[in-house]
């Protein structure tokens, strides 16, 4: 259960990490196996994550689609998620991967896109206005390489929050923060207590990156960090980085993050525990935390003991609080090598079962925000209405949802990255040099 | 410990030759093994040295780049790193396995009551899996929910996996505990093969235990403790599961061992060409480290220890 980088979030989303490692074995769940190649006569094929919560709205999706479509029905497989990155990968290389391909955009996507194995979908979006109008606008950035959509965003949203615990903020007295300055000015009054200011897993690293993504978007915008997608030279030297970075390391040297954070893993869910048990004030982690606190933590969730809020400005930051950065959606894109029918069927499944009214209901029941627009009508009556439609309008509404970094960039470069944020953690990279080390990968 | 040392597998001259017309056919029955180890080992070792001398991300296609993967590696500081902790790995695990286990290894082959018992406890570890062992360990160690904090005991709750020395010397405890009772295991078989008559004699001479201990035991042993090292060497070479699950590398790189470094150069960074280079590397170096402990066993590993006694 060693999930890391992309696979994470999706494992922890799902907040069914548990003991599911020995079916690392493609296990083949709904209808008949796929042909390779993707569907040969003339039925697509579709490979996504097993385990729930994501892989009953899946089914039902596909099960609505084929019990309208009898002549063109749609093979499905279902992967554990570590294996399901692999296993794509190799098929793809091998040229017997299927129809559709299920991923996390970005990086990923773009390699997909200059090996040549994923189909243009810029003018059938052009065609299917509805289509795209029913998705978040903000979905299709990572959908996007070089000003041309490769793939079609579906599922959900999951914007990265700041989660507070309300129990301990009240046995300290003290206010969520309003502002960059309000944090650094809580981590003392917390630490006197013997309370961490904020729980962290850093050995998984891509935790630690959260902050250094909020804060210079916080700080400088997007438009820093879009430089460095669009590799363009020493981009990192901005003097935004810099400032984002000493940001950091201030909050680490006042004790900002919890003892031993470098042996804490999120894998393990113990980041969470430490906030849902108190002894950690705040936290800043994804949206699929809600599940997995609400799951885990007892009556933390249920008696309203659990706070979020979006990253707090910085004073004198450009950048828009509104801006959110996580997993602004899941992406299906087209094999290139898939027959014509196939990539028919797959346009099929795009513009019907993926927006119909029925979509957005299971991944409600499952206690995720759909992607889809107007979605939030059906909040009323979900046992998690209040937090589902915070993340949603937090995704409406946000200027721009950026990618998490390591997800929008290519692998080679997020390695770096990585590598270099576990370091500055570790106080073995000075910012400069952290700055140095990534300027080096850009365009990787 | 999945690879056989060299010593192991070295037929020796007097069942190799025994002339005639008989012997020819014999080489036939070493065409299965031989077929195998090729499809299986020489196959993609080869494989893996042609790719060191390509590009390729996993998904495109599969570019030459003669030497580009070669350098990129060589010139990356991180390797050096990664070569420093793996040594470090394997040399202290091998001070801390040797000596445990040859005073397990005597200390069990011994007739008592009570040993078999004993034998039995010390040899659970090694009946569990790494990746197991890793999440227990973990587990009990976590700073904030491990038992350290649970029982009380301040020692215990340290940052153990966060810091780069601890986090090496916790590595090089739960190698060591794992694997002392598989040495301790061979050392007890080797210790019972000392013919009883030379203790006897021993005896006569008016030797002590230790004194026993010194001159009969450890020469004696001399053979097994090659065999031995050279598996705890090729052991801590191909150390992954147990880092991964542990330290995943971290913190930082402190304790990212060469088939770690390769695991994450190759799969998670995509850089396959440069990830080959490094399994070339770890071969190599595998291969130099066990000659070298033939030599220093005196290359005859495969014959009688009584000899000239």
């Amino acid at each position: 259960m060693i999930s890391r980088a992309m696979s994470r979030r999706h494992l922890l989303g799902l907040g069914a990490g548990a003991g599911a490692a020995a079916a690392l074995a493609a296990c083949g769940s709904s209808g008949p196996s796929s042909s390779p190649g993707g569907g040969g006569d003339g039925v697509a094929s579709y490979w996504s994550l097993s385990g729930p919560p994501g892989e009953p709205a899946r089914k039902a999706a596909l099960e609505r689609f084929n019990a309208a479509n009898p002549d063109t029905k749609i093979s499905s497989l279902f992967f554990q998620n570590d294996a399901f990155k692999q296993k794509i990968k190799t098929s793809i290389g091998a040229g017997t991967g299927p129809t559709m391909i299920w991923g996390w955009g970005g990086g990923t996507l773009k390699s997909y896109v200059e090996a040549g194995q994923v189909d243009d979908l810029t003018d059938w979006f052009t065609q299917n206005a509805a289509v795209k109008d029913k998705l978040f606008p903000s979905s299709f950035g990572a959908a996007t390489v070089n000003g041309r959509i490769y793939a079609m965003p579906h599922e959900t949203v999951q914007p990265i929050l700041l989660y507070w615990n309300k129990k301990v903020f009240d046995d300290v007295g003290v206010e969520p923060p309003q502002s960059w300055d309000d944090i650094m000015a809580l981590v003392p009054r917390f630490n006197e207590k013997n309370i961490a200011p904020f729980s962290l897993g850093g050995q998984s690293r891509w935790t630690n990156m959260m902050w250094l993504e909020l804060l210079l978007d916080r700080i400088a915008g997007t438009e820093v960090f879009d430089r460095v997608f669009a590799g363009e030279a020493n981009a990192w030297s901005d003097p935004a980085v810099l400032d984002m970075l000493n940001k950091v390391k201030q909050l680490i040297d006042a004790k900002g993050f919890v003892n031993g954070y470098s042996s804490i893993t999120a894998d393990s869910n113990a980041d969470q525990a430490l906030l849902y048990t108190g002894k950690a004030a705040m936290m800043l982690h994804g949206s699929w935390s809600y599940g997995i606190q609400e799951a885990q933590g007892g009556d933390f969730v249920s008696s309203g003991g659990l706070g979020w809020m979006n990253f707090p400005p910085v004073e004198g930051g450009k950048g828009d609080p509104s801006n959110q950065v996580g997993n602004p959606g899941h992406y299906l894109s087209i094999s290139s090598k898939a027959s014509p029918e196939a990539k028919e069927v797959a346009k099929k499944f795009f513009s019907t079962t993926l927006i119909d009214a029925e979509e957005p209901k299971h991944w409600i029941e499952s206690g995720n925000t759909p992607i889809i627009k107007g979605s939030d009508s059906l909040y009323g009556s979900a046992p998690n209405g209040e937090f589902l439609k915070f993340v949603y309008d937090a995704s409406v509404n946000a200027k721009v949802f950026a990618q998490s970094w390591d997800q929008a960039l290519s692998p080679t470069a997020a390695e770096t990255l990585l590598d270099n944020i576990a370091k500055l953690f570790q106080g073995q990279v000075s910012p400069q040099q952290w700055v140095d080390n990534m300027n080096a990968v850009i365009g990787k | 410990m999945t690879t056989l040392a060299p010593p192991a597998v070295r037929v020796s001259k007097s069942t190799a030759a025994p002339g005639g017309g008989r012997g020819g056919s014999l080489i036939w029955f070493t065409v299965p093994a031989l077929l195998i180890f090729t499809a299986f080992g020489i196959v993609p070792l080869l494989g893996v040295l042609a790719l060191s001398f390509t590009t390729w991300d996993n998904i495109g296609p599969i570019q030459p780049s003669g030497l580009d993967s070669w350098t990129a590696a060589l010139r990356d500081p991180d390797l050096l790193n990664s070569l420093w902790v793996t040594f470090l790995i394997m040399g202290l695990s091998w001070l801390v396995q040797t000596p445990m286990s040859v005073l397990l290894g005597v200390f069990l082959a011994a007739h008592f009551r009570y040993r078999g018992l004993l034998a039995v406890l010390y040899f659970v570890p090694l009946l569990l899996s790494s990746s197991a062992i890793a999440i227990t360990y973990k587990a009990l160690l976590d700073p904030n929910f491990g038992a350290g904090a649970q029982l009380g005991v301040p020692f215990l709750n340290q940052d153990w996996l966060g810091d780069p020395v601890l986090a090496v010397g916790l590595l090089v405890f739960i190698v060591s505990w794992q694997y002392i009772p598989f040495h301790t295991l061979i050392y007890q078989g080797a210790v019972r093969a000392i013919p009883q008559s030379m203790y006897e004699a021993s005896l006569i001479d008016g030797a002590g235990r230790i004194r026993q201990f010194f001159s009969i035991t450890l020469p004696q042993l001399r053979y097994t403790i090659v065999t031995s090292s050279t598996l705890m060497v090729v052991g801590s070479l191909t150390l992954f599961d147990l880092i991964w699950v542990l330290t995943a590398g971290g913190p930082g790189r402190a304790t990212e061992a060469l088939a770690v470094a390769m695991y994450k150069t190759g799969f998670q960074a995509n850089l396959m060409g440069p990830a080959s280079a490094i399994a070339v590397i770890l071969v190599l170096v595998g291969l130099t480290l066990s000659q070298i402990l033939r030599r220093l066993g005196g290359g005859r590993g495969d014959e009688s220890q009584q000899e000239g006694v």
